[in-house]
């Protein structure tokens, strides 16, 4: 079934050194100039808490922080995070104690199977973010469903997801207002 | 407070240890609102699926898929391949030519296609290659020539065309089963009933999507033992087919079940790549992985079966059920799967909680040249749900009645036997509709929306597990091996697997009840077919009654040595002592306790290593008729559920959108309360996605002769229509209706603590719920699924004559 031009072996073999920050250290790694930096976290730093679900930019599953932005690590080439700032979901948490946000997913269920997990929380750490540095904070279901429209979950219908990530920004973010808008903001 | 007469130090510390943590009016552990027990494990990315693995010299492995949905194989040069670098071994079918099925009287498939191929994506040739890279361009080079046969990719078309069958050997022509069904004078009961409901019903095909992709690893050890990982729901059923497959004996290999990443059934049999790794595996001498990619996903399947269905139904006057007949054709796709199953499953699952009169079914499943289907969460009785509920729904109009009302009057009752002679336990559906009904406000707003705004009910049922194993035998289908320490701890070994659905932790829920530890004590050891006991798998929601039972055997066994070494320290009957919190205590005497771990390590001097077994199997007797297929689809327990659901139709664009659910669920008894909303929500999303978003469908065709096409490439017949997780369109965040998961406990008796199934009953109900909420909120019923906005449009403009 031949369906694209062969690979060129030379060019599978070309090789880049990256530079690049991951969870606040420093590290330089070779790989191959075609590799996503999926595939560097995954396979060169051994960081095998971001998913891959679907391999194009669908699930959100491999979703990572990159200079503080949610990013699509299998959308991303290896290369092109020379010099930025990565944090994945190893990271999260503060001297071994879990982030609000991993507290919380546990003790709501808003895991089953747990595979969308580390994605839906980078995002939902990303919300929590915006949220902190917002003049005025108001905490809606409608921005938390928005800011996790790009996360599917197959296991929980984002039900006790979309509570967890409530909770953990009146947790975090004690001056913002909450407003009852239903579950993803539906109602 | 003064605890047992000691003057050790060790013991002394133990009891400030026990005096912090054991709380004195803790909540109760069993039915208490806890997370999952390996919850942070999955916040921390150590929880570990199979692709996580990277053993050392570990090798790709990439198939080779057929681009038609029918042709015969002419030859396959696999030579370009092996000359590439990197290329460690190539496989094709002839190497592995026992077939198999996870039913072991259909075994039609092969770890790769011999001679033909039934569909697009059909796997031919697997590769193992040094790098993903290696691997995929190694396919490239791969030369099949295929002779192209008429594809069937319409079921109708391939019950009429015996002449094209796509299996040479199968018997009637592309019927892969059949099944005639009768109880009762259903004829007689049409011919004289005041009301006859005749209705056709479509529901289409639709898959499970998990966010993992199927994945495995196999390596071969000195000795020669196979280990396999993968990424199943039934890790026995896979060690019993790589065993016939690969002509190796069951005690040289062993099946690892890391953590899965969802499944819903579409991991519950096995699949190409687990043949391939481990013959790629015992070929090479070196670990091997392969990880489907998404198309590969969806190509793989085993999802929901299209079915076409035609229902006649017979009332009372005063809306009583006199008959059900029923005719289903299931769209099988290319092997049989489970499909003799699900055609049982058609006719079978249908007859509670309503009493019927009478009832016929005649189902009959064809194979097509597309994707296999198989079992989806709900296994085969999704689709006639869907359409007895919506006659139901009819009926109560023709008879004036509220729908809650009809429903109530059809109730089967509890301890009672069905139509088809299964006995069921307890029945909590009354409780269901009451609870439903009250929490959604309906009979505020039944009738009484405004237009455009729509309210609906259904009801549904189903089974705790299967009385029988998928192959014949009278040992138990789920056992543990359990074993406490002179830490305080409670080791449990299952060979149930945790798909997400949460069996760790009720294993380790029942253990702690029993044994008085806390959660974090309980080390659970699950699906590793060398350390653990055989569980049959994650499959028709089993395990929390079947490996529950067996757990709580075992821990009762060591909860009364633990007690009664320490009713013999403290002089009272054994009887007495309560194992809690870390905790044995003696209730009549408030002052008196002992920490766990010094009732343990006092157990362990009397009886030396605390070790128990336990072990269920299924009552045989007197739960179901005696007539062939009787037995299919009896269970030790049943569950119920009802949903109402609330609906918001554009008429202009008839776009539905899914305003809120309210699902209660009877779940006999909820161990875990958290983790049963869990599966109540899940499934409930699930069912209202299938209802008005996804469609699961290759591309249409119609028979034709590919000798007339002008080019001779591949056409579009069979070619899936939605690959992807982009084009197969699954709920978002933004996607999804306000859920309201509401537990009822009809506490069974054969559940371990009363406990039925939570996982799959609940997303049944939700579909026709939705289809006839859309009628009352519109007027126009939508038969067919997908209730798309086309479809609602087509009905709304046929109704007004705009069309």
């Amino acid at each position: 079934m031949p369906i694209a031009e062969p690979l060129d072996p030379a060019q599978a073999r070309r090789i880049a050194v990256v530079r690049l920050h991951v969870n606040g250290q420093a590290h330089a790694v070779a790989a191959p100039t075609h590799w996503t930096l999926l595939e560097l976290l995954r396979y060169q730093l051994g960081l095998v808490g971001s998913k891959q679900g679907c391999d194009k930019g669908d699930c959100g599953a491999c979703t990572v922080l990159v200079d503080g932005l949610p990013t699509l690590a299998c959308l991303t080439l290896a290369v092109a995070a020379e010099g930025r700032h990565v944090e994945t979901v190893e990271g999260l948490g503060v001297g071994g104690e879990p982030h609000p946000l991993q507290r919380l997913f546990a003790e709501r269920g808003a895991a089953q199977c747990g595979f969308c997990t580390p994605g839906m929380l980078m995002s939902s750490a990303h919300y929590l973010d915006e949220l902190g540095r917002a003049d005025a904070p108001v905490i809606r279901r409608a921005d938390i469903a928005a800011a996790l429209g790009g996360n599917l979950c197959r296991c929980t219908g984002y039900t006790k997801i979309l509570e967890a990530v409530e909770a953990a920004a009146q947790e975090t973010c004690s001056r913002a207002q909450a407003i009852g808008d239903g579950p993803g903001g539906a109602a | 407070m003064t605890g047992p007469i000691s003057s050790d130090k060790t013991a002394a510390q133990l009891h400030r240890l026990a005096q912090d943590d054991g709380r004195a009016e803790a909540a109760p552990l069993l039915g208490g609102r806890h997370g999952k027990h390996d919850a942070l494990a999955l916040m921390t990315g150590a929880a570990g699926y199979t692709d996580d693995l990277a053993l050392p010299r570990m090798l790709h492995c990439k198939l080779v898929r057929s681009p038609h949905a029918h042709a015969r194989i002419a030859a396959i040069d696999t030579s370009r391949a092996e000359a590439l670098q990197g290329v460690h071994a190539v496989l094709v079918g002839s190497e592995l030519p026992t077939p198999y099925g996870v039913i072991p009287w259909t075994p039609d498939e092969h770890a790769l296609a011999l001679h033909k191929v039934r569909y697009v994506g059909d796997p031919v040739a697997a590769v193992a290659a040094e790098s993903e890279d290696v691997a995929n361009e190694a396919c490239r080079r791969i030369d099949v020539q295929y002779e192209v046969l008429p594809a069937l990719v319409d079921p109708e078309e391939a019950l009429r065309r015996g002449d094209v069958k796509i299996h040479d050997d199968n018997k009637h022509g592309n019927v892969t089963k059949r099944v005639q069904l009768a109880f009762g004078d259903v004829d007689a009961a049409l011919a004289e009933a005041p009301l006859v409901i005749e209705g056709h019903y479509r529901f289409h095909g639709s898959a499970h999507a998990p966010i993992e992709p199927h994945c495995a690893v196999a390596v071969v050890d000195g000795k020669g033992l196979l280990t396999v990982w993968s990424a199943t729901q039934v890790p026995h059923y896979l060690q019993r087919e790589l065993s016939k497959v690969l002509c190796l004996p069951m005690r040289q290999i062993r099946v690892i079940q890391p953590a899965v990443g969802g499944a819903f059934g579409g991991k519950s049999e096995p699949f190409a790549l687990e043949f391939c790794v481990a013959r790629l595996a015992q070929k090479t001498g070196r670990p091997v992985k392969c990880l489907y990619t998404r198309e590969e996903v969806f190509l793989a399947h085993r999802g929901r079966h299209p079915f076409d269905m035609r229902y006649r139904t017979a009332f009372s006057a005063d809306g009583r059920i006199l008959a059900v007949d029923s005719r289903a054709l299931l769209d099988g796709g290319a092997y049989s799967s489970f499909g003799l199953v699900t055609t049982y499953y058609s006719g079978q699952l249908l007859a509670a909680p309503y009493a019927f009169g009478s009832y016929r079914f005649d189902s009959t499943r064809v194979y097509t040249n597309k994707p296999a289907c198989g079992p989806k969460r709900g296994h085969g009785s999704v689709q006639p749900r869907f359409a007895l509920e919506v006659q139901l729904d009819k009926a109560s109009r023709a008879l004036g009645l509220d729908p809650f009302e009809l429903r109530r009057r059809n109730f089967m009752g509890e301890h009672a036997t069905t139509v088809n002679g299964f006995h069921v336990g307890s029945n909590g559906f009354l409780l269901c509709l009451d609870a439903v009904e009250r929490a959604s406000g309906w009979r505020d707003k039944w009738g009484r929306l405004p237009a455009g705004r729509g309210i609906g009910v259904a009801g549904s049922c189903y089974i705790s597990g299967t009385n029988y194993c998928i192959y014949p035998t009278e040992l138990p289908q789920s056992a543990v091996q359990m074993a406490l320490d002179r830490s305080g701890r409670v080791r449990v070994f299952a060979g149930t697997s945790d798909i997400g659905q949460g069996s760790t932790t009720m294993i380790a829920t029942i253990a702690a009840h029993e044994l008085g530890v806390e959660l974090d004590d309980v080390r659970v050891v699950a699906a590793d077919s060398d350390l653990c006991p055989v569980d049959l798998g994650a499959y028709s929601s089993r395990i929390t009654l079947m490996a529950g039972n067996a757990c709580a055997q075992a821990a009762k066994t060591l909860g009364m040595r633990v007690r009664e070494v320490v009713g013999e320290a403290w002089g009272v009957p054994a009887e007495r002592i309560v194992l809690a919190h870390r905790r044995a205590t003696d209730p009549e005497d408030p002052n008196r306790w002992m920490p766990i771990q010094e009732a343990f390590i006092l157990a362990e001097g009397k009886y030396g290593l605390l070790g128990a077994t336990g072990s269920y199997n299924t009552p045989k007797t007197g739960v179901h008729g005696d007539y062939r297929g009787g037995t299919i689809g009896a269970s030790p327990a049943y569950s119920f559920t009802a949903h109402v659901t609330e609906v918001e139709v554009d008429q202009e664009t008839g776009e539905v959108r899914v305003v809120q659910i309210w699902c209660a669920h009877d779940c006999g008894k909820a161990i875990s309360p958290v983790l049963v909303e869990g599966q109540i929500e899940g499934s409930v999303y699930m069912g209202a996605a299938e209802a008005v978003m996804e469609l699961h469908e290759v591309m249409p065709s119609g028979l034709r002769d590919p000798r007339q096409r002008r080019d001779s490439g591949p056409g579009r017949d069979g070619l899936l229509a939605a690959s992807s997780l982009l084009d197969y369109r699954i709920p978002t965040s933004l996607d999804v209706p306000q859920l309201s998961a509401i537990i009822v406990e009809a506490p069974d008796p054969h559940g371990p603590y009363g406990a039925k199934e939570a996982g799959e009953g609940p997303l049944h109900s939700a579909i026709p719920a939705i289809a006839n909420a859309v009628f009352d909120a519109v007027g126009v019923r939508i038969d067919h699924l997908p209730i798309s906005p086309a479809k609602v449009l087509r009905a709304l403009r046929e109704r007004s004559g705009t069309c």
